[in-house]
């Protein structure tokens, strides 16, 4: 087969691969960076939390309303945001560290969805809510995810310097500015936003897959902040890409496949990673004068 | 003479239990104050208080004349995260945060200044060395450049030459001693009394009370540390209010 018909005709062809191909690039390009902080500041879970956080509020969203953007994307909205803010305010004000009071703010707001589904009886259009349809993407859902993408990248521009600084040395930034308490929450905000945007593509599991991976691979690669940013969200187009073709190849779906070729990127920078991938480990050479 | 900093009545503490308790007293502009006192005597906890990170369970501390961002403060074991991918240059540059905010360029002279901070505390060519690659000594170097950059009026220091080299120490002693000269308020939690006799014109011992205050050599008599030592160090769980006036 041509590398043209490999690589290329599946989005010459199908309108709804190019569709899948600009959604996914949106996605990439404002989500790992976003993953960047997160395991710069050990919070790599945290956002494996929220998907779980904002699941309940899409449910409600869909049980109200169906299968619509609208309701569906403000329930996940609500549900991150509450979650989000009410854990970060009980981190800043009592003896809980963030972890504890985010591990239990999602495990009540999932409680509470896994019972709204009950009242209702589940449905197998709630299999598109957990797990996505990049193939499927329409035009409103399509600018949801590129509006999503420009305010996220707009928002880290404007605060990448306090976001820096209390990742690095909090208590610095806590006495020469009262910005770190809204900096985190807002931040917390930004990765909600984004697994919401994610939810309708790959599925709110899946979002955080697309997150997570690129940037954990990103610190394998660089040890420079800026670099890190640019190759993980370049990683997230690039998986992206070569999941929707694979999928396209081997008929299979689509969503998984973009996470899995992110995972697999992973896995090379894992062992080839020029900071601190295993065969530099391994492979030193002799230590040097001084 | 001006009063930087005035202690009216303070009680600072955790959980409603003080650990400074019914402070009065001043501090004046350009000086260079040790607070000594033994472990749980609420040195640390004063200084949190003056830098505004803990707010007074009663009393108050004033800052006339002066701003809270005219504090710069240094806390005992800095909880700087190693980890994060961030050389000496950017660290000691966030002591700009105040003219730069959120977008503000760097100037030139400002970049000139950075450097010249890193070379006050010997950190010269250390610029873009990753923070992850330094020992406690060059670590607490550059912080003391980041308060360099600062260019505060006020500068408190938490312990700030513990699990240092003596050569580090007096690198560090002689930027103390500059800001003095530049009549800039120093306080300083030490518990190296030598260091203090030598160094410090002005002490403050504390022990959650003031025990004494004033002259170095007058504070630290044997009548006092004595004193000082015969604190209790465990909070009374079945303790009532405090009944003195406030």
């Amino acid at each position: 087969m041509p590398l043209h018909d490999l690589l290329i005709a599946p989005f010459t062809e199908f309108a709804f691969m190019r569709r899948a191909l600009a959604g996914s690039i949106a996605l990439a390009i404002a989500g790992p960076p976003l993953g960047v902080f997160l395991i710069l500041r050990r919070m790599a879970l945290t956002g494996d939390a929220m998907a779980h956080a904002i699941l309940p509020g899409a449910a409600l969203g869909y049980l109200t309303a169906g299968l619509s953007l609208g309701p569906m994307t403000i329930g996940g909205l609500a549900a991150g945001l509450v979650v989000a803010v009410g854990s970060g305010v009980v981190a800043r004000t009592t003896i809980l560290r963030e972890d504890a009071s985010l591990a239990a703010f999602y495990l009540i707001s999932l409680a509470l969805g896994v019972t709204i589904v009950s009242l209702r009886g589940s449905n197998i259009d709630l299999l598109h809510v957990l797990f996505g349809s990049v193939l499927a993407l329409d035009d409103a859902t399509l600018i949801l995810l590129a509006a999503i993408a420009s305010a996220t990248l707009a928002a880290l521009a404007a605060l990448y310097r306090p976001l820096v600084l209390e990742t690095v040395d909090a208590s610095f930034l806590a006495s020469v500015s009262k910005s770190g308490g809204p900096v985190q929450i807002i931040f917390l905000a930004l990765v909600v936003l984004n697994l919401v945007g994610g939810f309708h593509a790959l599925g709110t599991l899946l979002a955080v897959g697309m997150m997570m991976l690129p940037a954990a691979s990103a610190r394998l690669i660089t040890q420079d902040m800026t670099a890190m940013i640019g190759i993980a969200a370049a990683q997230g187009i690039l998986a992206g890409y070569a999941g929707l073709i694979v999928s396209f190849h081997a008929g299979l779906p689509s969503g998984p496949l973009i996470i899995l070729m992110a995972g697999l990127l992973y896995l090379l920078a894992l062992v080839f990673g020029p900071a601190g991938g295993l065969l530099r480990r391994f492979k030193r050479g002799r230590h040097l004068e001084g | 003479m001006d009063i930087a900093i005035r202690f009216s009545d303070l009680t600072l503490g955790y959980d409603r239990h003080p650990a400074v308790h019914h402070l009065d007293g001043e501090v004046e502009s350009g000086a260079l104050l040790a607070v000594c006192g033994p472990n749980g005597a609420g040195k640390s906890t004063l200084l949190k208080g003056i830098a505004g990170t803990l707010a007074p369970l009663a009393g108050s501390i004033a800052l006339p004349r002066l701003k809270s961002h005219d504090i710069a403060y240094l806390p005992q074991a800095a909880d700087i995260d190693k980890n994060f991918p961030i050389n000496v240059f950017d660290v000691v540059a966030m002591g700009l945060w105040k003219r730069c905010g959120l977008f503000g360029g760097i100037s030139r002279s400002e970049t000139a200044k950075i450097r010249a901070a890193i070379a006050a505390v010997g950190l010269d060519g250390f610029e873009a060395r990753a923070v992850a690659t330094l020992s406690g000594g060059q670590l607490q170097r550059m912080l003391f450049a980041r308060l360099l950059v600062q260019d505060a009026a006020v500068i408190l220091l938490d312990e700030p030459f513990t699990a240092i080299d003596s050569k580090t120490v007096a690198d560090l002693i002689s930027v103390v001693s500059a800001w003095h000269e530049e009549h800039r308020t120093v306080l300083a939690v030490l518990h190296d009394l030598d260091l203090v006799r030598e160094y410090f014109p002005q002490t403050l011992l504390l022990a959650r009370e003031e025990i004494a205050k004033g002259k170095t050599d007058a504070v630290l008599t044997s009548e006092n540390l004595l004193k000082a030592r015969s604190m209790i160090e465990a909070f009374d769980r079945q303790a009532q209010a405090c009944a003195r006036a406030a």
